[in-house]
Protein backbone atom coordinates (compact mmCIF):
# COMPACT_ATOMS: atom_id res chain seq x y z
CA UNK A 1 0.00 0.00 0.00
CA UNK A 2 1.40 3.28 -1.09
CA UNK A 3 1.03 6.69 1.05
CA UNK A 4 -0.92 9.28 -0.39
CA UNK A 5 1.25 12.40 -1.18
CA UNK A 6 0.41 16.30 -1.08
CA UNK A 7 1.70 19.09 -3.01
CA UNK A 8 3.76 22.28 -0.69
CA UNK A 9 6.68 24.45 -2.18
CA UNK A 10 10.23 24.21 -0.55
CA UNK A 11 11.40 27.49 -0.33
CA UNK A 12 15.66 27.54 -0.06
CA UNK A 13 17.08 30.32 1.31
CA UNK A 14 21.50 30.78 0.65
CA UNK A 15 22.36 33.57 2.49
CA UNK A 16 25.05 35.27 4.88
CA UNK A 17 25.47 33.65 8.25
CA UNK A 18 24.78 36.90 9.65
CA UNK A 19 21.17 37.08 8.50
CA UNK A 20 20.19 33.66 10.78
CA UNK A 21 18.35 35.47 13.27
CA UNK A 22 16.75 37.53 11.13
CA UNK A 23 15.26 34.55 8.93
CA UNK A 24 14.53 32.43 11.28
CA UNK A 25 12.47 34.99 13.03
CA UNK A 26 10.63 35.64 9.59
CA UNK A 27 9.94 32.37 8.76
CA UNK A 28 8.39 31.63 11.95
CA UNK A 29 6.12 35.40 11.65
CA UNK A 30 4.90 34.59 8.33
CA UNK A 31 2.76 30.97 9.52
CA UNK A 32 5.61 28.19 8.35
CA UNK A 33 5.51 25.41 10.44
CA UNK A 34 9.53 25.11 11.07
CA UNK A 35 12.83 24.78 8.87
CA UNK A 36 16.00 23.58 8.25
CA UNK A 37 18.84 25.08 8.40
CA UNK A 38 23.18 23.95 7.69
CA UNK A 39 26.21 26.04 6.58
CA UNK A 40 27.69 25.69 2.76
CA UNK A 41 30.24 26.73 1.02
CA UNK A 42 30.56 28.41 -2.83
CA UNK A 43 31.51 31.13 -4.68
CA UNK A 44 30.48 33.23 -7.61
CA UNK A 45 32.40 34.77 -10.43
CA UNK A 46 32.64 38.37 -11.02
CA UNK A 47 33.74 40.74 -13.91
CA UNK A 48 36.73 41.35 -11.25
CA UNK A 49 37.25 37.91 -10.43
CA UNK A 50 36.14 35.07 -8.00
CA UNK A 51 34.29 36.05 -4.82
CA UNK A 52 34.39 32.97 -2.19
CA UNK A 53 32.58 32.50 0.97
CA UNK A 54 34.54 30.00 1.97
CA UNK A 55 33.61 30.11 6.22
CA UNK A 56 36.02 31.12 7.69
CA UNK A 57 34.69 34.27 9.83
CA UNK A 58 31.44 34.96 10.70
CA UNK A 59 31.17 37.17 7.35
CA UNK A 60 32.38 35.03 4.98
CA UNK A 61 29.92 31.87 6.33
CA UNK A 62 26.76 31.10 4.48
CA UNK A 63 23.85 28.95 5.31
CA UNK A 64 21.52 27.40 3.40
CA UNK A 65 17.63 27.12 4.78
CA UNK A 66 14.29 25.13 3.34
CA UNK A 67 10.97 26.36 4.48
CA UNK A 68 8.61 23.34 3.43
CA UNK A 69 5.16 25.22 3.56
CA UNK A 70 2.05 26.44 1.30
CA UNK A 71 2.89 28.46 -1.60
CA UNK A 72 1.45 32.00 -0.41
CA UNK A 73 3.48 31.30 2.69
CA UNK A 74 6.81 30.73 0.79
CA UNK A 75 5.65 33.84 -1.12
CA UNK A 76 4.96 36.27 1.43
CA UNK A 77 8.50 35.15 3.18
CA UNK A 78 10.66 35.51 -0.17
CA UNK A 79 8.87 39.16 -0.60
CA UNK A 80 9.92 39.99 2.77
CA UNK A 81 13.64 38.77 2.33
CA UNK A 82 13.90 40.33 -1.11
CA UNK A 83 12.52 43.70 0.21
CA UNK A 84 14.58 43.58 3.33
CA UNK A 85 18.05 41.77 3.22
CA UNK A 86 18.27 41.69 -1.00
CA UNK A 87 19.65 45.03 -1.60
CA UNK A 88 22.61 45.00 0.87
CA UNK A 89 23.01 41.18 1.48
CA UNK A 90 24.03 38.19 -0.67
CA UNK A 91 20.84 36.25 -0.79
CA UNK A 92 19.46 33.39 -3.59
CA UNK A 93 16.00 32.54 -3.89
CA UNK A 94 14.61 29.29 -5.35
CA UNK A 95 11.39 28.11 -4.86
CA UNK A 96 10.44 24.65 -6.32
CA UNK A 97 7.11 22.39 -5.85
CA UNK A 98 7.73 19.42 -3.34
CA UNK A 99 5.56 16.23 -2.77
CA UNK A 100 4.54 15.57 1.42
CA UNK A 101 3.36 12.70 3.24
CA UNK A 102 1.98 14.71 6.41
CA UNK A 103 0.30 17.72 4.87
CA UNK A 104 -0.88 18.98 8.48
CA UNK A 105 3.24 19.27 9.37
CA UNK A 106 3.49 22.44 6.91
CA UNK B 1 65.29 33.01 16.98
CA UNK B 2 62.22 33.61 15.17
CA UNK B 3 59.04 32.64 17.47
CA UNK B 4 57.21 29.30 16.13
CA UNK B 5 54.17 31.51 16.51
CA UNK B 6 54.72 33.78 13.63
CA UNK B 7 56.92 30.68 11.68
CA UNK B 8 53.45 28.92 11.55
CA UNK B 9 51.60 32.28 10.53
CA UNK B 10 54.00 32.11 7.93
CA UNK B 11 53.21 29.04 6.61
CA UNK B 12 49.57 29.06 6.87
CA UNK B 13 50.05 32.18 4.27
CA UNK B 14 52.38 30.45 1.91
CA UNK B 15 50.06 27.48 2.25
CA UNK B 16 47.43 29.07 0.46
CA UNK B 17 49.27 31.28 -1.76
CA UNK B 18 50.37 27.79 -3.29
CA UNK B 19 46.66 26.86 -3.11
CA UNK B 20 47.33 24.12 -0.56
CA UNK B 21 43.98 22.27 -0.30
CA UNK B 22 44.73 22.71 3.75
CA UNK B 23 41.89 24.24 5.68
CA UNK B 24 40.39 24.05 9.26
CA UNK B 25 36.95 22.94 9.70
CA UNK B 26 34.71 25.94 10.24
CA UNK B 27 33.71 24.64 13.98
CA UNK B 28 37.28 23.95 14.43
CA UNK B 29 38.29 27.76 13.69
CA UNK B 30 35.45 28.63 15.45
CA UNK B 31 36.41 26.28 18.95
CA UNK B 32 39.67 27.92 18.92
CA UNK B 33 39.00 31.30 18.89
CA UNK B 34 36.22 30.71 21.95
CA UNK B 35 38.93 28.96 23.45
CA UNK B 36 41.73 31.61 22.99
CA UNK B 37 39.02 34.35 24.02
CA UNK B 38 38.49 32.67 27.33
CA UNK B 39 41.38 31.48 28.17
CA UNK B 40 42.70 35.51 28.22
CA UNK B 41 39.35 36.36 30.31
CA UNK B 42 39.91 33.99 32.64
CA UNK B 43 43.60 34.76 33.38
CA UNK B 44 43.20 38.16 33.48
CA UNK B 45 39.74 37.59 35.73
CA UNK B 46 42.33 35.28 37.69
CA UNK B 47 45.00 38.01 38.03
CA UNK B 48 43.07 40.66 38.70
CA UNK B 49 41.40 38.75 41.83
CA UNK B 50 45.22 39.57 42.89
CA UNK B 51 45.05 43.14 42.57
CA UNK B 52 43.87 46.16 43.99
CA UNK B 53 41.36 47.45 41.74
CA UNK B 54 41.96 51.55 42.47
CA UNK B 55 44.61 51.78 40.28
CA UNK B 56 42.69 50.48 37.25
CA UNK B 57 39.85 53.06 37.07
CA UNK B 58 42.26 55.52 34.69
CA UNK B 59 43.60 53.14 32.66
CA UNK B 60 40.03 51.97 32.31
CA UNK B 61 38.53 55.11 31.30
CA UNK B 62 41.63 56.20 28.88
CA UNK B 63 40.79 52.96 26.74
CA UNK B 64 37.33 53.74 26.26
CA UNK B 65 37.75 57.30 25.25
CA UNK B 66 40.63 56.49 23.03
CA UNK B 67 38.92 53.54 21.79
CA UNK B 68 35.52 55.54 21.03
CA UNK B 69 37.93 58.68 19.41
CA UNK B 70 40.09 56.35 17.38
CA UNK B 71 37.29 55.92 14.03
CA UNK B 72 36.41 60.01 14.89
CA UNK B 73 40.13 60.50 13.86
CA UNK B 74 40.30 57.90 10.87
CA UNK B 75 37.42 58.24 9.66
CA UNK B 76 38.18 61.83 7.51
CA UNK B 77 41.37 60.61 6.28
CA UNK B 78 39.63 57.49 5.09
CA UNK B 79 36.59 59.48 3.04
CA UNK B 80 38.62 62.47 1.76
CA UNK B 81 42.51 60.40 1.24
CA UNK B 82 41.07 56.83 0.54
CA UNK B 83 38.15 57.95 -1.04
CA UNK B 84 35.77 55.72 0.76
CA UNK B 85 32.10 56.60 0.26
CA UNK B 86 30.84 57.51 4.15
CA UNK B 87 29.27 53.80 4.56
CA UNK B 88 32.66 52.50 3.71
CA UNK B 89 34.27 54.41 5.47
CA UNK B 90 32.96 54.35 8.83
CA UNK B 91 32.57 50.74 8.65
CA UNK B 92 36.24 50.34 8.28
CA UNK B 93 37.05 53.11 11.20
CA UNK B 94 35.25 50.90 13.21
CA UNK B 95 37.44 47.72 12.66
CA UNK B 96 40.33 49.64 13.45
CA UNK B 97 38.50 51.87 16.73
CA UNK B 98 37.95 48.02 17.96
CA UNK B 99 40.81 45.33 18.50
CA UNK B 100 42.30 42.15 17.65
CA UNK B 101 42.81 40.10 20.35
CA UNK B 102 45.05 37.63 18.96
CA UNK B 103 47.28 41.04 18.32
CA UNK B 104 47.03 41.23 22.10
CA UNK B 105 47.97 37.64 22.62
CA UNK B 106 50.94 37.60 20.41
CA UNK B 107 52.66 40.93 22.04
CA UNK B 108 51.96 39.72 25.64
CA UNK B 109 53.43 36.17 24.20
CA UNK B 110 56.52 38.08 22.65
CA UNK B 111 56.96 40.08 26.31
CA UNK B 112 56.73 37.09 28.50
CA UNK B 113 59.44 35.42 25.93
CA UNK B 114 61.59 38.10 26.53
CA UNK B 115 60.70 38.08 30.79
CA UNK B 116 59.14 41.54 30.09
CA UNK B 117 56.43 41.74 32.88
CA UNK B 118 52.81 43.13 31.38
CA UNK B 119 50.44 44.53 34.16
CA UNK B 120 47.86 41.83 35.28
CA UNK B 121 44.50 44.22 34.23
CA UNK B 122 45.75 44.27 30.37
CA UNK B 123 43.07 42.17 29.63
CA UNK B 124 40.50 44.48 31.31
CA UNK B 125 41.88 46.76 28.63
CA UNK B 126 41.35 44.53 25.83
CA UNK B 127 37.41 43.88 26.94
CA UNK B 128 37.05 47.17 27.18
CA UNK B 129 38.21 48.57 24.03
CA UNK B 130 36.13 45.81 21.81
CA UNK B 131 33.00 48.05 21.83
CA UNK B 132 33.48 51.53 21.39
CA UNK B 133 34.84 51.76 18.09
CA UNK B 134 31.82 49.73 17.02
CA UNK B 135 29.58 52.18 17.92
CA UNK B 136 31.38 55.12 16.93
CA UNK B 137 31.47 53.32 13.41
CA UNK B 138 28.02 53.19 13.33
CA UNK B 139 27.62 56.55 14.66
CA UNK B 140 29.78 57.90 11.84
CA UNK B 141 27.87 55.45 9.09
CA UNK B 142 24.43 56.62 10.12
CA UNK B 143 24.97 60.88 10.93
CA UNK B 144 25.27 60.35 14.86
CA UNK B 145 22.31 57.82 15.21
CA UNK B 146 22.37 54.31 16.40
CA UNK B 147 19.04 53.21 14.80
CA UNK B 148 16.92 52.12 17.90
CA UNK B 149 18.62 49.62 20.62
CA UNK B 150 19.04 46.83 18.46
CA UNK B 151 22.59 47.65 17.52
CA UNK B 152 23.99 48.11 21.75
CA UNK B 153 22.13 45.21 22.20
CA UNK B 154 23.84 42.95 19.16
CA UNK B 155 27.72 44.62 20.19
CA UNK B 156 26.87 43.95 23.77
CA UNK B 157 26.22 40.58 23.76
CA UNK B 158 28.85 39.59 20.83
CA UNK B 159 30.32 36.56 21.42
CA UNK B 160 33.61 37.72 21.77
CA UNK B 161 32.66 40.58 24.58
CA UNK B 162 30.46 37.77 26.08
CA UNK B 163 33.83 35.45 26.10
CA UNK B 164 35.97 38.25 27.58
CA UNK B 165 34.73 40.47 29.41
CA UNK B 166 32.71 36.52 31.19
CA UNK B 167 35.95 35.22 31.44
CA UNK B 168 37.07 37.69 33.49
CA UNK B 169 34.25 38.15 35.58
CA UNK B 170 34.56 34.47 36.07
CA UNK B 171 38.19 34.24 36.28
CA UNK B 172 38.05 37.23 38.96
CA UNK B 173 34.91 35.48 41.27
CA UNK B 174 36.66 32.21 41.24
CA UNK B 175 40.39 33.80 42.13
CA UNK B 176 43.23 31.35 41.61
CA UNK B 177 42.02 28.43 43.79
CA UNK B 178 38.68 27.98 41.56
CA UNK B 179 40.72 28.62 38.55
CA UNK B 180 43.70 25.92 39.40
CA UNK B 181 41.09 23.15 38.63
CA UNK B 182 41.21 25.00 35.07
CA UNK B 183 44.75 25.51 34.62
CA UNK B 184 46.39 22.54 32.82
CA UNK B 185 43.55 23.64 29.67
CA UNK B 186 43.36 27.07 29.73
CA UNK B 187 46.90 28.35 30.58
CA UNK B 188 49.50 25.33 29.84
CA UNK B 189 47.64 24.77 26.40
CA UNK B 190 47.57 27.91 25.64
CA UNK B 191 50.35 28.57 23.31
CA UNK B 192 49.65 25.47 21.59
CA UNK B 193 46.32 26.73 21.12
CA UNK B 194 47.80 29.69 19.32
CA UNK B 195 50.05 28.47 17.52
CA UNK B 196 47.07 26.22 15.81
CA UNK B 197 44.72 29.45 15.37
CA UNK B 198 47.41 31.36 13.25
CA UNK B 199 48.10 28.65 11.42
CA UNK B 200 44.68 28.65 10.40
CA UNK B 201 44.99 32.64 10.40
CA UNK B 202 47.46 32.34 7.99
CA UNK B 203 45.66 30.56 5.55
CA UNK B 204 42.92 33.10 5.84
CA UNK B 205 45.01 35.90 5.38
CA UNK B 206 46.49 34.46 2.10
CA UNK B 207 43.00 34.06 0.61
CA UNK B 208 42.12 37.91 1.41
CA UNK B 209 45.41 39.24 -0.69
CA UNK B 210 43.22 38.98 -3.56
CA UNK B 211 40.49 41.64 -1.87
CA UNK B 212 43.73 43.28 -1.42
CA UNK B 213 43.92 44.59 -5.18
CA UNK B 214 40.10 45.66 -5.12
CA UNK B 215 40.81 47.24 -2.38
CA UNK B 216 43.34 49.53 -4.03
CA UNK B 217 47.23 50.70 -2.55
CA UNK B 218 45.47 53.77 -0.40
CA UNK B 219 43.63 51.51 1.47
CA UNK B 220 46.64 49.25 1.90
CA UNK B 221 48.84 52.42 2.80
CA UNK B 222 46.48 53.57 5.41
CA UNK B 223 46.30 49.81 6.90
CA UNK B 224 50.12 50.26 7.80
CA UNK B 225 50.49 53.97 8.62
CA UNK B 226 47.68 53.82 10.89
CA UNK B 227 48.58 51.40 13.27
CA UNK B 228 52.65 52.59 13.03
CA UNK B 229 50.88 56.09 14.37
CA UNK B 230 48.42 54.54 16.49
CA UNK B 231 51.11 52.54 18.30
CA UNK B 232 53.70 55.16 19.22
CA UNK B 233 50.60 57.17 20.02
CA UNK B 234 49.40 54.85 22.34
CA UNK B 235 52.69 53.46 23.19
CA UNK B 236 53.31 57.08 24.91
CA UNK B 237 50.03 57.01 26.05
CA UNK B 238 50.93 54.29 28.21
CA UNK B 239 53.93 55.36 29.83
CA UNK B 240 53.19 58.92 30.09
CA UNK B 241 49.30 58.88 30.74
CA UNK B 242 49.03 56.11 32.55
CA UNK B 243 51.95 55.35 34.13
CA UNK B 244 52.14 51.85 32.68
CA UNK B 245 55.68 49.57 33.30
CA UNK B 246 57.40 49.48 29.73
CA UNK B 247 55.38 46.00 28.86
CA UNK B 248 52.09 47.44 29.61
CA UNK B 249 52.92 50.51 27.54
CA UNK B 250 53.95 47.99 24.58
CA UNK B 251 50.68 46.03 24.83
CA UNK B 252 48.50 49.25 25.24
CA UNK B 253 50.30 50.51 22.15
CA UNK B 254 49.69 47.41 20.18
CA UNK B 255 45.91 47.49 21.21
CA UNK B 256 45.94 51.16 19.75
CA UNK B 257 47.38 49.94 16.73
CA UNK B 258 45.67 46.58 16.18
CA UNK B 259 42.52 46.12 14.23
CA UNK B 260 39.13 43.77 15.00
CA UNK B 261 38.77 41.24 12.47
CA UNK B 262 35.86 38.94 14.76
CA UNK B 263 34.21 41.53 16.66
CA UNK B 264 33.67 44.25 13.95
CA UNK B 265 32.81 42.61 10.86
CA UNK B 266 29.92 40.68 12.12
CA UNK B 267 28.47 44.39 13.74
CA UNK B 268 29.48 45.91 11.14
CA UNK B 269 27.62 43.86 8.46
CA UNK B 270 24.50 43.82 10.20
CA UNK B 271 24.42 47.71 11.43
CA UNK B 272 25.33 48.98 8.47
CA UNK B 273 24.55 46.69 5.66
CA UNK B 274 25.55 49.17 3.06
CA UNK B 275 29.11 48.95 3.74
CA UNK B 276 31.12 46.88 1.91
CA UNK B 277 32.27 44.45 3.88
CA UNK B 278 35.24 42.92 2.47
CA UNK B 279 37.17 46.68 2.92
CA UNK B 280 37.44 46.78 6.21
CA UNK B 281 38.28 42.60 6.96
CA UNK B 282 41.21 42.65 3.94
CA UNK B 283 42.50 45.89 5.40
CA UNK B 284 42.58 44.93 9.34
CA UNK B 285 43.78 40.83 8.51
CA UNK B 286 45.69 41.40 5.67
CA UNK B 287 47.40 44.62 6.46
CA UNK B 288 47.46 45.54 9.58
CA UNK B 289 47.49 42.23 11.16
CA UNK B 290 50.72 41.09 9.35
CA UNK B 291 52.33 44.91 9.98
CA UNK B 292 51.58 44.31 13.79
CA UNK B 293 52.97 40.82 14.04
CA UNK B 294 56.00 41.43 12.24
CA UNK B 295 56.92 44.98 12.34
CA UNK B 296 55.00 47.02 14.69
CA UNK B 297 55.11 44.71 18.14
CA UNK B 298 59.14 44.35 18.04
CA UNK B 299 59.36 48.26 16.64
CA UNK B 300 57.27 49.01 20.08
CA UNK B 301 59.18 46.75 22.42
CA UNK B 302 61.86 48.00 21.23
CA UNK B 303 60.70 52.23 21.74
CA UNK B 304 59.36 50.63 24.85
CA UNK B 305 62.55 49.68 26.51
CA UNK B 306 64.24 52.96 25.31
CA UNK B 307 61.44 55.32 27.21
Amino acid sequence: MSAATHRRCQLTIIAEFVLEQRLTAAVGRFGAHGYTVHEVRGASYADDGVRSRDGTGDTDRTIEMKIVCERDVAEAIAGHVLQEFAPNFSVRLLLSEVEVFRPGKY
Amino acid sequence: MIDPLILLFALGVAARLARSDLRFPEPVYEALSIYLLLAIGLKGGVELSHQPLAGLAWPAATAVVLGFAVPFMVFPLLRHLVGLARADAASVAAHYGSVSVVTFAIAVAFLERRGVAVESFMPVLLALMEAPGIIAGVLLARAGSLGGSTVLREVAVNKGIVLLAGGILVGFIAGGDGYASLKPLFSDLFRGVLALYLLELGLVVGGRFPDLRRAGWRLVCFGVVTPAVFGVLGLLCGAWMLGLSAGGAVVFGILMASASYIAAPAAMRMAVPEANPALGISAALAVTFPFNVFVNIPLLARLGGAL
